[in-house]
């Protein structure tokens, strides 16, 4: 039971928004990164999936844009605590990387440009819920935000998408990526608020 | 592994720190202790049973059961005007942490520290300088703390107090105190350049200010794994 504080009414939101729980609607667009902003020019841009069995598949920025496109509009949770709804982005879905990759394993670690690393079932990032993103609300994809491009995987916490996505490993055993081993859950689920390690 | 408890804070003290800045103390019984740059997650529930989270980012090293924030009022915020308004010495939030294992500062560091702040950014930062103090820490530090105007600072007297190893440098941005040598304005590269090229960085601020500022530090050459960052927009309050 949670305990009341004194004189706290909070703000009531619109009955028809359903958020996860602890989350807070915001309608800017902030900025939660580790470190400085890495600047990649597309023409030494690749994005690579490295599988199991030592295949790399690689794309430059030209044959990532020859790509068919989607333009998918989902909802943002960040595990600092706001959502963002109803935002449109542009990019490549996993399923379409993914279409000539053989591969058994069953995690996929998602690395960037910068350095940083995200884990995650290579299965949430199939069926249409993964994209390469880069373009949002109709503009290039602002370098802040992850640009040129980066992993959009809106049903986990935003950290697991990736920002200046480099690359994918697909391994057989689970590897804990950036936040993960600094205490942050390893799946990263908003509607059963997996947060932190043992949530 | 358990997850981590909400547990109940008692508001033991508040001390104002500007117009509309305040630190809160609270009694947190079973407190596990933190490291200097973490924060917590703050919940707070209406008779109603409706409730809210945010994170703040913790003020002071670890003492105890006693854990401090400093709250930094957002005009039009749902958490922030309760904190530094409403709350009262006695009243009871509830508090989960401590959360982040990345921009923290461990004492036994000698590394030389590079802190850039930019307004209530310096909260975390101040954790890393008490804890330092604290531990009568070798490290050198040099704090670099960007505010709009004198009466913004959060903790001057303590800062204005000699501490042997800790270097702290004022950027004002909009005005300054009489016969202040650096005009107003933006953090620039030339703030920078007295810093240790190899120093450990911290910053933290608005978005707009970490960005800068990292940025500045890429240019002056400092290994862009040795920048850690931590960064607020204006929502969050």
């Amino acid at each position: 039971m949670a305990i009341v504080s004194r004189g706290f009414q909070g703000r009531r939101r619109e009955e028809s928004v359903k958020l996860p729980p602890g989350q807070y609607l915001t309608y800017d667009f902030p900025v939660l990164s580790a470190g400085p902003t890495p600047r990649i020019p597309l023409d030494r841009w690749e994005f690579a999936i490295d599988t199991e069995a030592g295949q790399t598949h690689r794309w430059t920025w030209p044959e990532l844009m020859a790509l068919p496109a989607e333009q998918p509009t989902v909802d943002l949770h960040c595990v600092t605590k706001w959502s963002k709804l109803a935002t449109h982005w542009r990019g490549v879905s996993l399923d379409v990387l993914m279409a000539d990759v053989e591969t058994t394993a069953e995690y996929a670690l998602v690395y960037s440009y910068g350095g940083y690393t995200t884990n995650l079932p290579l299965e949430d990032l199939l069926d249409g819920k993964a994209w390469i993103a880069y373009a949002f609300e109709g503009e290039e994809l602002e370098p802040q935000h992850g640009g040129p491009a980066r992993l959009l995987v809106p049903h986990l916490y935003l950290w697991k998408s990736a920002k200046w996505v480099r690359g994918i490993r697909l391994l057989h055993e689970d590897w804990p990526g950036f936040w993960e081993t600094a205490g942050y859950h390893d799946y990263g689920d908003p509607w059963r608020e997996q947060r932190y390690q043992g949530d | 592994m358990r997850p981590l408890p909400w547990r109940a804070a008692k508001l033991v003290e508040i001390r104002q720190e500007t117009r509309t800045a305040r630190t809160l103390a609270f009694a947190v019984p079973g407190w596990p202790g933190h490291l200097a740059g973490q924060h917590v997650d703050v919940r707070l529930t209406a008779p109603d049973g409706y409730s809210t989270q945010r994170s703040y980012s913790l003020a002071a090293p670890e003492d105890g059961d006693r854990v401090e924030l400093t709250v930094e009022l957002v005009a039009d915020g749902e958490v922030s005007p309760y904190l530094t308004e409403v709350l009262e010495v006695g009243d009871l939030v509830e508090l989960r942490g401590p959360v982040g294992g990345w921009f923290v500062w461990r004492p036994e560091s000698a590394r030389p520290v590079l802190l850039v702040a930019g307004g209530s950014g310096l909260v975390p930062l101040m954790a890393m300088i008490r804890a330092r103090r604290r531990s009568a820490g070798l490290a050198p530090f040099h704090l670099v703390y960007s505010i709009r105007e004198p009466a913004q600072r959060l903790y001057p007297a303590e800062l204005d107090r000699p501490d042997p190893g800790l270097r702290v440098d004022y950027l004002y941005t909009r005005a300054t105190p009489g016969g202040y040598g650096r005009p107003p304005g933006r953090i620039t590269r030339a703030d920078l350049l007295t810093a240790d090229p190899d120093a450990d960085c911290f910053v933290c601020g608005p978005t707009g200010f970490v960005e800068a500022a990292a940025d500045h530090l890429i240019a002056l050459g400092h290994d862009a794994a040795r920048i850690r960052t931590e960064r607020f927009g204006p929502t969050g309050g």
